[in-house]
């Protein structure tokens, strides 16, 4: 469905420098799956995505998407794919209705065609109800729901979801999720962005993780899970000594070989381990004491502070 | 840059349809109230004070049939000005639903045509209206004329559209539109001809009024419902608009198109 090899883009910024979003990816999406780009902020992934849906154009490398290049056939890719986009673009003064019912017509399909498809789209996001409601009266989940419906109008082969789910509070993402995996069982290919981990978890067949406009890991969840991390993870929490301060970077080197990695924490140890309980238990034969001690299994969230670190980027 | 497709541009008139379906009501009132109180204030009771002498009023025989065409031509600048400025802001920036429809096979050509369009068409619209207005002060001295000068309001109307759809799109933000509005437009309103003869200027005022495009229109206007055509000032006049017509359509594609994309 999409083939990108070596693909870049680069900006021109302030004094004639250019500034390089995407510096050479590789990634193959195929029909029927879903696909994710990982990564934090400023790693390239909202451009990779305006360069897959056929809007920016791509500054070096090949992209092919339904097998054409959008630097020839922008028009008819676009016609074939879905976007959702980061910011909601939707028409703040018209009612929900018309929002659809006017950008199935930019599609040129027929108006009966249409009004028959919105209907239809509306039920799937749950906003039938609220069809003759302005937009800008809208909640933010809404406003996501019907933004997704209105990917959904020309029905695309192929649907790109920029962060779709940021921003809405538990519930609303649920129900997006929800509408999400069904498209997927519907034969709709997926590719979307995100920086939450249960949502490329709960999503995504296969993933790749950006960082600095590069891809750092790929694979499905489980097997990043795998080979980035252990199976379990051990989280130590000491009381504090007399205010000791660097406690606990003094305990490390004492733990250091009960597991595969060590991470020292503001608050906190972190051991990786295939077996967690078993190493809590080493811990406390080498006399240490944990006040609270918890294993839990490896998240793609350790993958992804692993890979990208946890320095803030802003 | 895809091409202009006609076709496919106009896809969007359903959009502007359901837009303007919105808005009708209250830009229908005011485009025909505002004209009556134009030519009541400006027309009838300031021009009460003005001696018609046709020499001096560029073969008008009163005021009121001088400032009512000069009138026309300088709402539809006015129009044009409401339309394309803060619109267009908007559909960048703060709704940003030009992001939106970028994202079909709709490209930037096809949707800088459209939207001029729809300018047009109010253009006319209010054009119109105008002249219904007009109509019942006498002020028509030849048929044929009025209905060129009609014709030619769309023209006028695209001269400023396309220029200022380009400056909008190199626009980081609206607070540059203060100083379109206040050192642009309310000037040309003022002395490119509407209400004065442009000869009452200094010499180089006058000669810089006579570069503005709003002086070109409203000559042309006034030459056509006066019935006194000079056939070639009257080209000169359309040669300037549609040049700057074409050059600010081509320039606001490219610039929106920059400013989309990158």
């Amino acid at each position: 469905m999409i083939e990108a090899s070596g693909l870049r883009k680069s900006f021109a910024a302030k004094a004639g420098a250019e500034v390089e979003a995407v510096r050479g990816i590789d990634v193959v999406v195929r029909r029927g799956e879903a696909f994710g780009f990982l990564g934090p902020n400023g790693a390239g992934k909202s451009s990779t995505m305006r360069m897959v849906a056929a809007v920016s154009p791509v500054s070096g490398g090949t992209l092919r998407i339904l097998g054409l290049d959008p630097a020839v056939d922008g028009p008819k890719i676009r016609a074939r794919i879905g976007v959702c986009p980061q910011e909601d673009t939707l028409d703040t003064e018209l009612n929900v209705r018309d929002n659809l019912y006017i950008y199935g017509r930019y599609f040129g399909l027929p108006r009966a065609e249409v009004r028959q498809r919105v209907d239809e789209l509306l039920e799937f996001v749950q906003l039938t109800e609220k069809a003759s409601a302005k937009v800008e009266d809208l909640s933010g989940g809404m406003k996501r729901r019907l933004s997704i419906a209105r990917s959904l109008i020309n029905r695309p082969e192929v649907l790109l979801l920029d962060e779709p789910t940021t921003g809405l509070d538990p519930q609303a993402r649920h129900v997006v999720w929800d509408r999400l995996f069904r498209l997927k069982q519907q034969g709709v290919t997926l590719v979307l962005t995100t920086h939450y981990m249960d949502e490329a978890e709960q999503l995504c067949d296969r993933l790749v993780v950006m960082d600095k406009g590069l891809i750092v890991a790929e694979g499905s969840p489980l097997e990043l899970i795998r080979t980035y991390s252990t199976r379990e993870v051990a989280e130590l929490r000491f009381a504090p000594a007399d205010g000791h301060s660097g406690e606990l970077e003094a305990i490390a080197p004492k733990v250091q070989d009960l597991a595969e990695r060590v991470e020292v924490l503001p608050d906190r140890l972190l051991l990786y381990s295939a077996d967690g309980e078993e190493t809590v238990a080493k811990v406390h034969e080498r006399g240490l004491d944990p006040a609270v001690s918890l294993v839990r299994r490896s998240t793609l969230e350790d993958v992804f502070l692993r890979l990208t670190g946890r320095t803030l980027v802003d | 840059m895809q091409r202009l497709d006609v076709r496919r541009a106009a896809r969007m008139s359903d959009y502007w349809a359901v837009a303007y379906r919105r808005t009708w009501r209250g830009s229908a009132i005011s485009s025909f109230v505002v004209p009556l109180l134009y030519i009541l204030a400006m027309g009838v009771l300031l021009g009460g004070f003005v001696k018609g002498d046709p020499d001096k009023l560029e073969g008008a025989t009163s005021y009121l049939s001088f400032v009512a065409p000069g009138m026309l031509a300088a709402q539809s600048m006015t129009t044009v000005f409401g339309e394309v400025t803060y619109p267009v802001m908007g559909m960048i920036k703060w709704h940003r639903s030009f992001y939106g429809m970028i994202a079909t096979p709709l490209g930037v050509p096809d949707i800088v045509f459209a939207h001029l369009g729809f300018v047009v068409f109010r253009v006319t619209l209010v054009s119109a209206v105008f002249l219904a207005v007009m109509a019942p002060f006498g002020v028509f001295e030849s048929v044929p004329g009025v209905l060129v000068a009609f014709l030619v309001q769309p023209l006028i109307g695209l001269a400023f559209a396309a220029p200022l759809y380009a400056l909008t799109a190199a626009l980081r933000n609206e607070s540059g539109f203060a100083l379109v509005f206040r050192l642009g437009m309310i000037p040309m309103f003022l002395f490119s001809g509407a209400f004065f003869p442009v000869s009452n200027l200094d010499r180089w005022m006058e000669v810089l009024a006579k570069f503005t495009p709003l002086w070109h229109g409203v000559d042309l206007t006034r030459m056509l419902v006066l019935g006194r055509v000079d056939a070639s000032l009257a080209l000169v006049h359309v040669a300037y608009l549609g040049a700057l017509a074409l050059l600010g359509w081509v320039l606001a594609t490219r610039l929106l198109h920059r400013r989309l994309t990158d």
